[in-house]
């Protein structure tokens, strides 16, 4: 198998794919990039937790017009996981209002992002439809 | 009229749409020409611009250069899609702290045939992975992490409101789009001013679902400016002017506090109710005694949150709301008789001041075919996403 690396540094790979939020240690609030103190409260420590793998589809679009590179049509959402929400593309569903509905129940999945020169392969991630 | 109060002396806007021929200091000297021309007073009396324009060549200074270089301080200021909305609060704001009697703001872009304005380019891949950035992203993560084009994310804005209390459907955004194309043709400012109907709207080219094209605002060229006053250099002025005169009743501007997801999808939300219950209750009106509002329709899946957010109706009740009819023009709160931003175009930093010269020209009665009759109060209403809400209520002359 060749090395993989993850697309974001949140997403952690292994036998269990699944996100890892920044979370303040004195307010909960949860943050995905690298933090220089928590805009809810200001205080500058935080832990690692993990995000649930399975959750709701709050609002997504379906994207047919992108940047040259962006294949189209492609479905961004926002899933609420467990009380934490996550911005990711929905993936292994049709891209149309016909599949893809507000309130879906959706979990975690990964796919291959691409290759590069030195054989290293990029993994990201998506949602796709519970029991799909 | 309070002596603390500020009032709209002068104010212009130039056609919205394409100006091949203008450079971008041509179309903010036009907007700022006429509106000094509208307040009947010259450069020499301004002493302080507010110059808003976000995407470059559009600097107070450049504009001075041409009209007057008066030695004044320009503050150039960029805030999203609430630049010119800013750039007004600014001279606003120079007023009330008594630094000067009479202030210019004007915002201007150029945008004719702009594309996507965020997610437009992406980045090719780099021939090894490496991690960059604060999400530690080896390639780029538009169009893999969900979305950053405009399109889709309001598209998503619009329908978690949908998800939250119901109703929201692609039918429904192409009706409040319908709405706005079709007070576009009593504009003849507007970019474009074609009625269109619900068949069209719904089967023209889709961008981000449920938005499709004219469910989206319009990249264009176009300049606004506006001439504030101190209420006591009113008196001082000609009747005329004090009878043209609007009042500014109300100049807000905030930015999204923290909440659950904010960083993950724009809140546009919260942001806006806050400045509208403050806009209230610097006016001491209430939502009811609205006669026109120009709220930030940059897609037709923005306006329905906004009716909502404004308190235009009940906390849930957008939906219902805009059934009901209420905010076409000859409803009981007509939004967006400009045609709004997905008609009237949306040069990004002239939007802030060109809405408030909308509901200044209605105020003052002189709205010709599109007149609302007897209007007394309006409210403006822009976001920037990142985010910033601007607000500005405008009362006529007693």
């Amino acid at each position: 198998m060749s090395e993989q690396v993850p697309l974001v540094d949140y997403l952690a790979l292994g036998d269990s794919p699944h996100l890892v939020a920044n979370e303040c240690t004195s307010c909960g609030a949860r943050f995905f990039d690298r933090r220089n103190a928590c805009a809810n409260c200001g205080h500058t420590e935080f832990t690692k937790v993990d995000v649930a793998t399975t959750g709701e589809v709050r609002a997504f679009t379906i994207v047919s017009f992108a940047a040259p590179g962006v294949p189209v049509p492609y479905v961004a959402a926002v899933v609420d996981c467990e009380g934490t929400s996550v911005r990711a593309n929905l993936i292994n569903v049709e891209p149309d209002p016909e599949h893809v509905t507000l309130g879906m129940k959706v979990r975690l999945a990964t796919n291959i992002m691409g290759t590069d020169e030195s054989g290293t392969e990029a993994i990201g991630f998506g949602f796709e439809p519970l029991g799909g | 009229m309070a002596s603390e109060d500020v009032w709209v002396l002068g104010i212009h806007m130039t056609k919205f749409g394409k100006h091949p021929d203008k450079d971008i200091v041509d179309l903010s000297s036009e907007a700022v020409l006429g509106a000094l021309a509208d307040g009947g007073v010259e450069m020499k009396d301004i002493g302080v611009i507010g110059a808003g324009n976000l995407m470059g060549g559009g600097s107070g200074q450049s504009l001075q250069k041409q009209l007057g270089q008066t030695g004044i301080p320009v503050y150039n200021v960029s805030n999203a899609c609430a630049t010119g909305a800013t750039a007004l609060r600014v001279a606003v704001m120079a007023i009330k702290a008594g630094e000067t009697d009479m202030g210019l703001a004007y915002g201007v872009e150029k945008l004719a045939g702009a594309g996507l304005l965020a997610g437009g380019t992406r980045k090719e891949d780099s021939p090894t992975w490496e991690p960059s950035g604060r999400f530690g992203a080896v390639a780029a993560v538009d169009g893999r992490i969900g979305t950053e084009t405009m399109p889709g994310v309001f598209a998503q804005i619009g329908m978690e409101y949908g998800h939250r209390y119901g109703g929201a459907s692609f039918e429904l955004f192409a009706k409040i789009s319908e709405k706005n194309h079709a007070h576009s043709t009593l504009n003849p400012l507007a970019a474009y001013t074609k009625r269109m109907s619900l068949e069209e709207i719904m089967g023209d080219v889709m961008i981000a679902y449920p938005n499709t094209r004219p469910m989206c605002s319009a990249n264009c060229d176009g300049a606004a400016a506006a001439v504030v006053v101190s209420g006591s250099k009113l008196k001082t002025l000609s009747l005329e002017q004090q009878r043209r005169a609007v009042k500014i009743s109300a100049s807000i501007l905030t930015t999204d506090p923290w909440e659950e997801a904010c960083q993950i999808l724009p809140d546009v939300n919260t942001l806006t109710r806050n400045a509208a219950t403050q806009a209230y209750e610097q006016a001491g009106i209430g939502p009811a005694d609205l006669d026109l509002v120009e709220l930030h329709d940059c897609f037709a899946t923005a306006e329905l949150v906004h009716y909502d957010n404004l308190m235009l109706c009940e906390r849930g009740g957008a939906v219902d709301f805009f059934n009901s009819g209420a905010t076409w023009r000859d409803g009981t709160t007509p939004v967006n008789v400009s045609g709004g931003l997905e008609s009237k175009g949306h040069p990004i930093a002239a939007t802030g001041v060109a809405n408030v010269w909308e509901v200044t020209t209605h105020l003052r009665g002189e709205a010709r075919d599109r007149q609302i009759p007897g209007a007394k109060v309006g409210l403006t209403h822009v976001i920037g996403l990142g985010s910033a809400c601007g607000i500005h209520i405008l009362e006529k002359a007693a």
